[in-house]
């Protein structure tokens, strides 16, 4: 199909979920009504780091009016985990950070929940707390995870018992060594990114019951309703048929709501009192230490380059905090090792990316999926070292900026990508090399720029599936189990079936996930679910046309090749009076002169697995497998003015390009680069989580946890889509959703050297540290 | 403790039995089935439960149900009663939300905006939103829809 016949994909819409969001009619998981056999489930949480669990007494919470059941870590001994199990429902033997869930009671009222869980007893022996990854890795540190050589672990990931190292992905192309012997410059430096959260405004949620005939069905706030049936099934030895995870509209992700996180608590609350719903839902204080944060990483870049501005060698090492669990986590130590180049062509590659235990909160997916911490480093590397050898950092960047056809690190070659066009098309929107200027002496203005590329991370046989079910008048419902977490995947999914079918998006409801009805989706994460659950949808559509044309051809015996569709009708390229609309034949078939009928229900089906990606790699070089679908790449760039008296930065505009292959929601599409933006000028300027040295998180609310506000928003907003097509994806589509994010911390960091020659290595980069940069500056004159 | 209070909610009088603990956001969602105001943090600090109380906008995480005994509560649902009001249909257009858990918060105070300065600049927009965190959009796509309402309507339905 060519561009240019599309209807629907890549026109702008009103998005189909608009109303319900306006109206308040969309309904979240805590807003659904469970009747009076609720009970409420409060849990008990540590209060060290790090210490062994003597003994637990729950005698007294059991005794207390209103209780129905008391859950500990004696109940449920299975250990869980998505690629590493390395966690527990409740820990048997000791907690491993503040906050970790110990025990739980389950009562009438959330009141009496909360004021039992005070009566549970628990005698600890406090060990050393480790918060730091470069700490944990060293010879002598005590071990957080004594048993990682017990762990069941997915064949792609290398735990290293004896030490905290949950995981180390290694990558060795070239010889790096000899290559720095031949650069002409050198540049080496240590960056560090601390841990910051979600920050969804829904917090977790869930609510479960284990009925009295043995199923269990959970209402859960998730990215993940199949993975979260997946791990639940296993770890409480259930049949998948027998649970059902039921997803309704989540009030923000951004990863925090992928895997399994506190539902764990529910399911297991709910097999101790069958036949009675619990629930439980997070207050912002748990969400901000209960669930997962972003790792924190310590990164170490070495680059070399030759006077005409070639890459030729780049050392990087990734110290990544994973928290006390590694079980997501290490997956973003890992697809990082792969891609911690960024988006250039280097011909001798050196890295480590190792996963290390600590005293901290486990930490997981997060928007970006570790590419925007790693991004922060390199791209603040590359704007220095062009610097260094004379050249501007645009040009540098192009001239060693990726290409379809070169080897990235692990030896695979570069699919299609827009970058140039990315980097060209954000200068020109900054106005790149025009001076910022500002009459006010006491303030100074620049620009900043950086690159992106990342890869969905996802295990090899990751996978999409979609039912397109007809109604009698013409409608359709589209049954997946992507999510709708805001980012426009409903809208998505509507168009690219209105495009195979030729309906109209009226006709078309997009289905919220229920895993008992809607067919599988592995997770609506890594920005995959547009170009996978896209490919799944289009086959069911087309899947769907072809049983329209075979009825149709046998009731009316016409060529199968001659139909068409259009506006909800079928139509014939031979006849141009021929016109069956939908609504004649959809469900009760077309029937013959002889009474008979043709046709039936027609029912699309599709679904879509990468069958070419590879996990298989050499451990030792990580070259010989296929471990990324594709790369979808960018630029973006920022204009800030910095306050020399108070040391406050605002942006003043902003201007990010993504090649999104083809928008399917092209206004959405800028949506997601406005937010993601937005998210990422928060962990530039403001978010920092922050710990005591006991190991407690000491800003678990916003106002100790500045997030961006309307006020902290640039007035003015470029969001770029740039289009060159992937060649596998629907309609030439590949996702933009978390890249978004990814530029902003190093294009801040970039511009605020240009405008005080401050080089600042740690995000944020609040007022307080650029004040207390600046009086350096002014002590050395 | 239980006592019942008496208050008008959505424009209708209403009767609830509360403990004096219970706060206004509970009570209406949890007691009388109104689920436009969310909980997003209970400290009053992100304005996912905002409605108003006699016209002005308040954070229902923080008020004591038995607070408002004799007073007006409107939430989104008593706003829209009437039908889609201009700024409901202008969010629409603009397709100003995303995860849409904080749009009924935002909704309902720039309710109390517009119901009190048809015509505000996009200053005074921007202060009035700055108490309402939204983690998915820009902010920019929401202010450009309310500056929309408060260009083109004269005495349109707000």
């Amino acid at each position: 199909m060519k561009d240019s016949d599309l209807k629907y994909v890549g026109k702008d819409a009103i998005r189909i979920d608009g109303l319900e969001k306006i109206t308040g009619a969309a309904n979240y998981t805590d807003d659904v009504d469970f009747g009076a056999s609720m009970f409420y489930v409060a849990v008990l949480e540590s209060p060290y780091a790090h210490a062994n669990i003597k003994s637990i007494d729950t005698i007294e919470a059991e005794k207390y009016p209103g209780v129905r059941g008391v859950l500990s870590g004696k109940d449920f001994p299975e250990r869980f985990g998505l690629y590493l199990k390395d966690n527990a429902v409740f820990p048997s033997d000791r907690v491993r950070y503040v906050g970790q869930h110990v025990a739980a009671v389950i009562a009438v009222s959330e009141d009496i929940a909360q004021e039992a869980v005070k009566l549970i007893k628990v005698e600890y022996e406090p060990l050393p707390v480790l918060q730091s990854p470069l700490e944990a890795i060293k010879e002598d540190a005590i071990l957080i995870h004594p048993e990682l050589d017990k762990y069941e672990v997915v064949p792609w990931l290398y735990p290293q018992p004896g030490t905290n190292i949950a995981h180390v992905r290694k990558i060795r192309k070239g010889d790096v060594e000899k290559a720095f012997e031949e650069a002409d410059y050198i540049l080496e430096d240590w960056y560090e990114v601390p841990h910051v959260v979600h920050a969804p405004m829904e917090p977790h949620t869930s609510i479960a019951i284990y009925t009295l005939d043995g199923r269990l069905m959970m209402w859960n706030s998730t990215q993940s309703p199949h993975t979260q049936r997946n791990i639940i099934a296993n770890s409480f030895k259930l049949s998948h048929k027998d649970v059902r995870i039921i997803a309704e509209y989540v009030g923000g992700g951004f990863g925090g709501k992928a895997g399994v996180n506190m539902e764990v608590i529910a399911a297991a609350a709910a097999m101790k009192v069958p036949g009675h719903p619990v629930k439980l839902r997070y207050t912002r204080k748990q969400e901000f230490q209960n669930t997962s944060q972003r790792q924190e990483l310590h990164a170490y870049v070495k680059m070399g380059v030759k006077n005409d501005g070639t890459i030729i060698a780049l050392k990087h090492q990734l110290y990544w905090d994973v928290g006390a669990s590694a079980e997501y986590g290490s997956n973003v130590v890992n697809a990082t090792g792969f891609s911690a180049t960024g988006p250039y062509r280097i011909p001798n590659v050196w890295i480590d990316s190792f996963a290390v235990y600590t005293n901290r909160p486990p930490c997981g997916a997060y928007r970006g999926f570790g590419y925007s911490e790693f991004h922060f480093g390199i791209e603040s590397h590359i704007d220095r070292v062009a610097k260094a050898i004379g050249m501007d950092p645009v040009e540098f960047r192009k001239k060693n900026a990726i290409r379809q056809g070169d080897r990235v690190a692990y030896g695979v070659e570069m699919g299609p990508t827009g970058i140039h066009e990315c980097i060209e098309k954000v200068t020109e929107s900054i106005e790149w090399g025009k001076e910022s200027k500002t009459t006010d002496p006491n303030k100074v203005r620049a620009k900043g720029l950086a690159c992106v590329w990342k890869a969905p991370a996802m295990p090899a046989n990751e996978s999409s599936a979609a039912f397109i079910k007809f109604s009698e008048d013409g409608s359709i419902n589209i049954l997946v189990s992507g999510m709708e977490l805001g980012q426009g995947f409903m809208t998505a999914m509507a168009k690219i079936a209105a495009e195979e079918l030729s309906l109209p998006l009226a006709k078309i409801r997009v289905e919220l996930p229920d895993t008992d009805r809607n067919p599988y989706e592995w997770q609506t994460v890594a920005s995959h679910v547009t170009w996978s659950c896209g490919n799944a949808v289009r086959r069911a559509a087309v899947d769907a046309r072809n049983q329209i044309f075979k009825t149709i051809s046998e009731a009316y015996y016409v060529e199968e090749a001659n139909l068409y569709l259009e506006d909800g009708k079928v139509k014939c390229y031979t006849d141009p009076s021929f016109e069956i609309p939908f609504e004649k034949f959809v469900i009760n078939g077309i029937e013959m002169p002889d009474g008979t009928f043709r046709g039936g229900p027609i029912l699309g089906r599709g679904i879509y697995m990468p069958e070419f990606t590879s996990a298989k790699v050499n451990p030792e070089t990580g070259q010989g497998g296929h471990p990324n679908v594709h790369y979808t790449t960018g630029a973006g760039a920022v204009e800030i003015e910095i306050d020399k008296e108070t040391g406050r930065v605002k942006v003043l505009r902003m201007a990010e390009a993504f090649d999104a292959g083809k928008a399917i929601n092209p206004d959405l599409v800028k949506g997601q680069i406005e937010g993601g933006f937005t998210q990422g000028l928060g962990t530039a300027l403001y978010e920092e989580v922050y710990f005591d040295k006991e190991g407690r998180v000491i800003n678990s609310n916003f106002t100790d946890y500045k997030i961006p506000t309307t006020l902290d928003v640039p007035e003015e907003m470029h969001p770029i889509i740039v289009e060159v097509p992937q060649p596998d994806g629907p309609f030439g589509a590949r996702g933009v959703g978390e890249h978004t994010m990814i530029p902003v911390m190093p294009a801040i960091a970039n511009a605020i050297e240009n405008a005080l020659g401050i080089r600042l290595k740690k995000p944020p980069f609040t007022a307080e540290k650029i004040v207390a940069e600046l009086g350096k500056i002014l002590i050395n004159k | 403790m239980k006592k019942e209070i008496t208050f008008t909610l959505n424009g209708f009088e209403t009767h609830v039995e509360v403990e004096p603990h219970e706060k206004l956001l509970d009570v209406l969602r949890d007691k009388l089935g109104v689920k436009s105001p969310k909980y997003g943090c209970g400290r009053g600090e992100c304005g996912a439960c905002t409605v108003l109380l006699n016209g002005k906008s308040v954070r229902s995480c923080i008020i004591y149900a038995i607070e408002v005994e004799g007073l007006e509560i409107e939430t989104l649902e008593g706003i829209e009663r009437d039908g889609l009001t201009d700024l409901q249909k202008s969010f629409l257009e603009h397709n100003s939300f995303q995860c849409g858990f904080c749009a009924p918060g935002i909704i309902v105070t720039t309710t109390e905006l517009l119901r009190n300065n048809p015509h505000p600049d996009k200053n005074e927009v921007k202060e009035v939103l700055s108490g309402h965190l939204c983690r998915c959009t820009g902010y920019n796509i929401v202010v450009d829809a309310i500056m929309d309402v408060s260009k083109d309507k004269v005495g349109g339905k707000i």
